[in-house]
């Protein structure tokens, strides 16, 4: 087991795409670490960085004490799971599992053993004698995984593994990655495009935009206090409220209401200045009563969420949304009011969290 | 000698431009991969590339495949070429080949592999088998049992053709050589057309034919109006190809040799006879470049047709 | 409802034309083999097998069939081994010049013929001593397959996802270990399909072995074909037929496999 890290890693594509600009990152030993972005920010290569299938054009990639930097893949001691599973087609499943132990001149016995054990820890005993085109996309990650845990690696590279799976399934999966990941302790990477994975699965993730580093943070630090717009609005089943206002003494102008300074901002901001209010959907109270510091306006949309409603609001011509528990949504047309509340409600100043 | 033993100075700037190693899928590097190329690159250097330059070069001389002008070459410059352009029977080969590309490929070949790749579109089973079964085989037999085949169906006196049509004595190889060749030679090489148009119209979406009918299309108006623009591609890549085949296409020879008289003498054989069995090499070689130059025109075309598809 | 009838009949008038044409010029190589003293009519067969009986004696016809054996083999093993050595380099590695070389291969694979180049050809045979020699002519006969073989296997190895290599080379396989366990099993059915292509291409080959093997005791099926002549020099019928049969079986067994085992059917490489 060991950390990874990386020091002001660098990738520029010949052309002169900057895929990497300058990273740093510590990823301490044992930890399930999760990178997050939009497709086109870099987080695969990162990962293949990680792993030696990239070669970095600056920068250090060090893992447990050794830089690795211009150490072949092979020899990084990392395993990786390939987003399509990668496994061979002409072998079946005790072969696949037992591919890199063969790499390693282990003896066949030995090799079939192995296989076997960490075959039947993910419950694939009755299939390992079946090609990977007769197994389900569940079964074949099983194996991709169990292929990535005999080879008794220091870190496992996961390129979005979960992709590849039906919705349900992708929900079973979550849980069991994150459950196998903890009993294995070994320190784990994966790349994943859907915040709510990364969210759920990881101890601490990293959020990546156009090659940059935008927030790295527990799941909770991110969701609660994103660091900048970027993650705010990137983060976030329901996306968050981000609205123009104007500091007005000790108040904030909203779309045209008076609202309170968030608690972490209060005596950090210059009056008459330009801000973005931020405040997700989850931290509004409504009712439809006015209240002192609520945005008010009529209930154009109800949208129902299952356990719960969002509700948007037009407030002097500015969307505001706010989830209401099940039983009290309002109909469309009705006059509303979404109060913020004062300790997750955020200030932006040029797009940076205040 | 102090710098030689000093530790050589770490320049991280210089080392981090550079991949230290090669990152292509299996790590192969450039220097294996030449190597894997190499066999197969020296093999087309010297039995193709070279010989096609040769021709070049023989066209410019007088070489000869017997007598004083083999041992001792002369260049003649453009002589052969001149020879060939006032040579009649260079033109009539020449146009006896436009006829036997016209005629047996984008004709015969086309017309006849997208007809019976449109009949039998929507059909499965044993009749379809059947019939592309047929269609291929005579694609695939030897060409020399093939032409075989076709002198015994053609023959003049005992002739499967004659008996059928009642017409004994009748001889269709020599007094319509050029009517035999190019039906022989569809019938040959249908197959590719066929298979090809019968992927293609695979390909056309079935909803866009519902669509059509749906608007109350007919058959040719389907065909004119959902098919061909689909399949405009195809049709394109099937007419380059097969008339590039059929152009250097040495088969007419089994069959009739050219006769009687240079009457189905098309240009590939026509090289054959000149060079090797008259033994005039630098003319054939002469012809030949011309035969290059043509095949050229017509791939380069066909390639920039397919660049500007993507 | 009368429309619908009419379009039936017509379509089946159609279609038994069609088998008519195609099958007509075929029957005489069915029933000629089996009759005895053929001649060009067809006629049904009275089964003798004296014909085949009458092959088995002649000096070259058995050993003509072992030599397009030998030749089609041979020039399908280097195809396939050289062009896809080849064709994997060019398409995972980026070789300086890699384009402009595939472009002028695929130019070199459609203008340079036999037809064309059939003059030097028998000169550069003459000079390098490969007249009359078996390996000289499968050389010949790989160099003018290869250019289009490894474009229709560069195609295919663009289409196999490199995860598989990528995956084996973080589990520390060397790139000679991945070539061996991934590339060669994943891309088999692409190597099958261009030693098949090569096979039927060198076994119907009549003009190069004719230029450049003068042996009879080398020469292929496709050139013994010509032979067959009776002492009078008429073609000797029941030899040719007879002899056809036999040549003719193997691509007709190699087509069935094909259709069988792939579906007979074209895929992204020849729409290129």
């Amino acid at each position: 087991m060991a950390a990874i890290e990386l020091r002001g890693l660098t990738k520029v594509y010949p052309g002169g795409v900057r895929a990497l600009d300058a990273l740093d990152l510590v990823i301490p030993d044992g930890e399930f670490f999760a990178l997050l972005g939009p497709s086109g920010c870099g987080k695969t290569t990162l990962l293949r960085t990680i792993a030696g299938l990239e070669t970095a054009t600056g920068g250090a990639v060090v893992i447990g004490d050794r830089d690795v930097t211009g150490v072949q893949p092979g020899a990084r001691d990392v395993a990786m799971v390939f987003q399509d599973y990668a496994l061979f087609p002409h072998m079946d499943v005790t072969d696949n599992i037992a591919y890199p132990l063969r790499i390693k001149k282990v003896s066949k016995n030995d090799r079939r053993d192995k296989a076997a054990e960490v075959g039947a820890r993910l419950g694939l005993e009755h299939l390992m004698d079946r090609r990977p085109g007769q197994l389900s996309g569940g079964q074949q990650q099983r194996v991709a995984l169990a292929r990535v845990m005999a080879t008794q690696a220091q870190a496992f590279l996961f390129d979005e593994p979960l992709s590849n799976l039906d919705a349900r399934l992708r929900l079973e999966a979550r849980t069991f990655l994150k459950k196998l990941q903890r009993e294995l302790g070994v320190t784990t990477v994966f790349v994943t495009h859907d915040q709510a994975e990364a969210l759920a699965m990881a101890d601490r993730m990293a959020v990546m935009e156009s090659g940059h580093i935008r927030q790295i943070g527990t799941p909770a630090e991110v969701f609660q206090r994103p660091a900048n717009t970027f993650v705010a609005g990137f983060i976030g089943s329901t996306p968050m409220n981000l609205l123009d206002g104007v500091v007005r003494g000790d108040t904030l102008e909203v779309a045209g209401c008076k609202v309170a300074v968030p608690a972490a901002a209060e005596g950090r901001l210059s009056d008459g200045g330009k801000i973005v209010y931020g405040v997700r959907p989850e931290y509004m109270t409504y009712s439809a009563e006015p209240a002192d510091g609520a945005l008010g306006g009529k209930v154009s949309i109800v949208e129902n969420l299952g356990a719960s409603h969002l509700v948007t609001l037009d407030v002097n011509d500015v969307n505001v949304q706010a989830v209401v528990p099940e039983g009290s949504e309002p109909a469309v047309g009705d006059d509303g009011y979404a109060l913020p509340r004062r300790d997750r409600a955020l200030v932006y100043l040029d797009g940076e969290l205040v | 000698m102090a710098q030689a033993t000093s530790p050589p100075e770490t320049r991280p700037e210089d080392e981090a431009q550079a991949p230290r190693y090669s990152s292509d899928a299996a790590g192969l590097g450039k220097a294996r991969a030449g190597a894997f190329a190499a066999p197969a690159l020296l093999l087309i250097a010297v039995f193709l590339v070279f010989p096609a330059l040769w021709v070049l070069y023989l066209g410019l001389t007088n070489y000869r495949l017997t007598g004083t002008a083999a041992a001792e070459p002369q260049f003649v410059g453009l002589d052969n070429l001149l020879d060939a352009v006032s040579n009649p029977t260079f033109w009539s080969s020449t146009w006896l080949t436009v006829q036997f590309v016209l005629g047996s490929a984008v004709i015969g070949q086309v017309g006849l592999g997208f007809a019976i790749a449109w009949l039998l579109r929507d059909r499965r089973g044993p009749l379809k088998r059947v019939v592309e079964g047929l269609v291929i085989l005579a694609w695939i037999l030897p060409s020399a049992i093939v032409s075989f085949l076709w002198v015994a169906l053609l023959d003049r006196d005992g002739g499967t053709l004659n008996a059928l049509l009642g017409l004994p004595g009748f001889a269709w190889l020599l007094d319509h050589p050029m009517l035999s060749i190019i039906v022989f030679n569809t019938w040959r090489g249908t197959a590719f057309s066929m298979m090809l148009y019968g992927a293609a119209l695979g390909n056309v979406p079935p909803s866009h034919l519902e669509s059509a009918r749906l608007a109350g299309a007919s058959g040719w108006q389907q065909l004119r109006d959902v098919v061909f623009p689909h399949i405009r591609g195809h049709i394109l890549t099937n007419l380059l190809l097969i008339s590039l085949w059929t152009f250097n296409d040495f088969s007419p020879f089994l069959l009739t040799a050219g006769g009687p008289d240079g009457k189905s003498e098309v240009l590939a054989v026509h090289v054959y006879k000149v060079a090797l069995q008259s033994g005039e090499l630098g003319y054939g070689a002469a012809v030949s470049t011309i035969i290059l130059l043509i095949n050229l025109v017509v791939a380069v075309f066909y390639l920039r047709l397919l660049r500007s598809k993507k | 409802m009368t429309r619908f009838v009419l379009g039936r009949i017509g379509f089946y008038t159609l279609i038994a034309v069609l088998l008519a044409f195609f099958t007509v010029p075929l029957l005489w190589l069915v029933t000629a083999p089996f009759t005895s003293d053929p001649t060009y009519e067809v006629r049904v067969p009275d089964f003798t097998w004296d014909n085949f009986a009458a092959l088995l004696e002649h000096p070259y016809a058995l050993p003509s069939l072992w030599n397009s054996v030998v030749l089609s083999a041979g020039t399908a093993v280097l195809v396939v081994i050289f062009a896809a050595l080849a064709a994997y380099a060019l398409s995972r590695v980026r070789l300086p010049g890699r384009d402009a070389l595939l472009y002028a291969l695929l130019l070199l694979s459609s203008i340079i013929t036999g037809t064309a180049a059939m003059v030097p050809l028998f000169q550069l045979a003459v000079e390098l001593n490969l007249i009359d020699s078996q390996f000289g002519l499968i050389l010949i006969l790989t160099g003018g397959l290869l250019p289009a073989a490894i474009f229709m296997l560069k195609d295919f190895m663009d289409s196999t996802p490199k995860s598989y290599e990528e995956s084996a080379r973080v589990f520390g396989a060397s790139p000679l270990q991945i070539v061996r366990d991934v590339v060669v099993p994943l891309v088999r059915p692409g190597l099958a399909t261009i030693a098949v292509w090569a096979v039927a291409n060198v076994w119907g080959n009549f003009l190069m072995p004719y230029l450049l093997l003068s042996d009879v005791e080398k020469q292929p099926a496709a050139v013994i074909t010509y032979t067959l002549y009776t002492e009078g020099g008429q073609a000797n019928l029941s030899m040719l037929s007879t002899f056809g049969l036999l040549y003719s079986i193997p691509v007709v067994l190699m087509y069935l496999f094909v259709s069988k085992k792939y579906g007979f059917r074209f895929h992204g490489g020849i729409k290129r």
